[in-house]
């Protein structure tokens, strides 16, 4: 487990909420920041504020200097070979539909597939459902197995040689499903096919390196991972985005414009059109010192025994069930459950007026809810600042939750 | 912390909740609506039957939390044997109720009142609101 002390970086869970100290479990919503991300950020408006790549001003290079060295430290954070294939974008959302609207419409046609799975978020299925039905692709989904993994046997009948593009998440946002990336990807090069890799979850929580999974296309968040919002990365081969159109066109991302034809910036900046994020990408850059400080092996570690401990403690509430993998040592600090006959919402309430915050709804993965048959369930979603004592809270309040639902019933 | 969970869970919602009125599908001619709360997925299926300016019969059928539940049963219950503008007028002021105005007290609104609480509950105000903003695109589908 790692220190308590990591808490106090964190000044928002030093509060009360409803008469209760906060204990936050909607990590996998968002993640809360630390003092150096808001010191950043701030830092940045108070010294630095101006538009990068152009000025000739001191404070224009300052800030070109800033965001600049924030795609090198995502370069270093996740073992990419050059910052050419680090693309700044407005969040996980943004990067997928990148992935679909340019390298998609250019390479898939008619009769070709498209592969997914039944955990996607719907950020990984609707940017496929749309160009499927553009392109008349065929839109395939691996099934799971009954404790929500994936068997390699099931992705190698499902990736037939016309399929070119295989996206899939690393991390589960409800399961906490772990998904062998690795693996799949070989499989899909074996087929000609690209894969693309939804990091959302993974980024905060696990030590990513694109070369060794050699995945084509990985796109993740800040706000997951300790950042601010509205920041996010497309990391792509440079060799397949060299050959990829921009989807956004205007200022920032051009070399010449004339009248009737214009050329584009090189790599990464053909896919940065108007004015980037730019205190996004500083906090960005913080949140990796930040991490990479506690070291994301020991943060990976820590949410395992969480998990562990919680399902552990959690399981010793009648009525209570757990959906995913079984083995803690098989996911992210994800805990997705229901109570009974009380509805999530109902629990979600009553855990609220107990200071404690968990989400409660369908996750944005209905093609998931299906799957599990019901059509919501509550998380509880563990980072580096939560505690064993956190648990034991949630465990407190969902035995109030048990116990006034018996009541009333 | 259970006083400020009575404000919200009262006896009148657990028992609307436990023992939903009015719960089922008209099947012949009836107007019939489909309403689902994307963020969370509650989703209610509504038949109403009108005849002559008069809500006949309400029935609903539907999953969602014990708020959004026990909601729909007090609504079909409360429109029952009104005329659409009555029904439109209760639906008025229970809008009011959720977003904590003062509202209109001369009509008596029954088991409705009891969902008052919801209002100290923003996350929970889209729950009680479903079944009502259903009612509402139905009987507005009717008057045109």
């Amino acid at each position: 487990m790692l220190s308590k002390e990591i808490r106090s970086y964190f000044p928002i869970l030093n509060q009360e909420i409803n008469g209760h100290p906060l204990v936050y479990l909607d990590s996998g919503a968002t993640s809360q920041k630390p003092v150096q991300v808001i010191e950043a950020i701030k830092k940045y408006y108070e010294f630095e504020n101006s538009n990068v790549h152009r000025g000739v001003h001191t404070l224009g290079n300052r800030a070109t200097e800033s965001y600049e060295g924030a795609r090198e430290k995502v370069r270093k954070f996740i073992n990419a070979k050059s910052t050419k294939e680090i693309i700044f974008t407005r969040g996980t959302t943004t990067s997928l539909n990148t992935v679909a609207q340019s390298y998609g419409r250019a390479n898939v046609k008619e009769g070709d597939e498209i592969v997914i799975t039944h955990m996607e978020h719907h950020s990984n299925i609707i940017p496929w459902q749309q160009l499927a039905k553009e392109t008349g692709a065929t839109l395939k989904y691996i099934d799971l197995e009954a404790d929500g993994t994936l068997s390699l046997e099931k992705v190698r009948e499902t990736i037939t040689d016309k399929t070119k593009i295989v996206s899939i998440v690393y991390v589960s946002n409800v399961l906490g499903t772990m998904n062998p990336i690795k693996e799949i990807t070989q499989i899909a090069h074996e087929h000609g096919a690209i894969m693309v890799v939804d990091g959302a979850q993974a980024a905060p929580h696990l030590k990513l390196d694109v070369q060794n999974l050699d995945c084509d296309f990985l796109a993740f968040s800040g706000h997951k991972m300790c950042g601010p919002t509205g920041i996010g990365v497309l990391y792509g081969k440079q060799a397949l985005l060299e050959e990829m159109e921009p989807i956004e066109f205007g200022g920032e991302m051009i070399d010449f414009v004339g009248l009737y034809e214009s050329t584009w910036k090189e790599l990464p900046w053909k896919f940065e059109g108007g004015t980037p994020i730019i205190a996004g990408a500083i906090g960005l850059a913080a949140a990796i010192d930040f991490l990479e400080e506690i070291g994301l092996d020991e943060i990976e570690q820590h949410e395992h025994e969480l998990a562990a401990l919680a399902m552990e403690k959690m399981s010793t509430v009648n009525g209570l069930s757990i959906y995913g993998p079984v083995d803690p040592s098989k996911r992210a600090g994800i805990v997705t459950f229901n109570l009974d006959d009380v509805h999530p919402h109902d629990v979600a309430t009553v855990l609220d007026m107990s200071g404690i915050a968990v989400r409660a709804g369908h996750h944005c993965a209905q093609p998931l809810m299906k799957w599990l048959q019901c059509t919501a369930t509550a998380r509880a979603s563990f980072y580096l600042y939560n505690t064993e004592e956190d648990i034991d809270r949630l465990v407190a309040g969902l035995r109030t939750a048990k116990e006034y639902f018996s009541d009333v019933f | 912390m259970s006083s400020n969970l009575d404000q919200l869970y009262r006896q009148v919602i657990m028992d609307h909740y436990k023992n939903p009125r009015n719960k089922g599908s008209i099947e012949d001619g009836a107007l019939t609506i489909d309403m689902n709360n994307p963020t969370c997925g509650d989703r209610i299926h509504l038949t109403l039957q009108v005849e002559d300016g008069v809500v006949q019969n309400a029935k609903f059928d539907g999953e969602g939390c014990s708020i959004s539940m026990s909601s729909a049963s007090m609504m079909t219950q409360a429109i029952k044997g009104k005329k659409i503008d009555e029904a439109l007028q209760l639906s008025h002021i229970f809008s009011d109720m959720m977003l904590g105005k003062e509202y209109d007290d001369s009509i008596d609104l029954g088991d409705i009142e009891a969902l008052n609480g919801v209002a100290k509950f923003p996350a929970r105000i889209k729950c009680a609101t479903l079944a009502w903003k259903a009612m509402e695109k139905g009987v507005s589908e009717e008057q045109q």
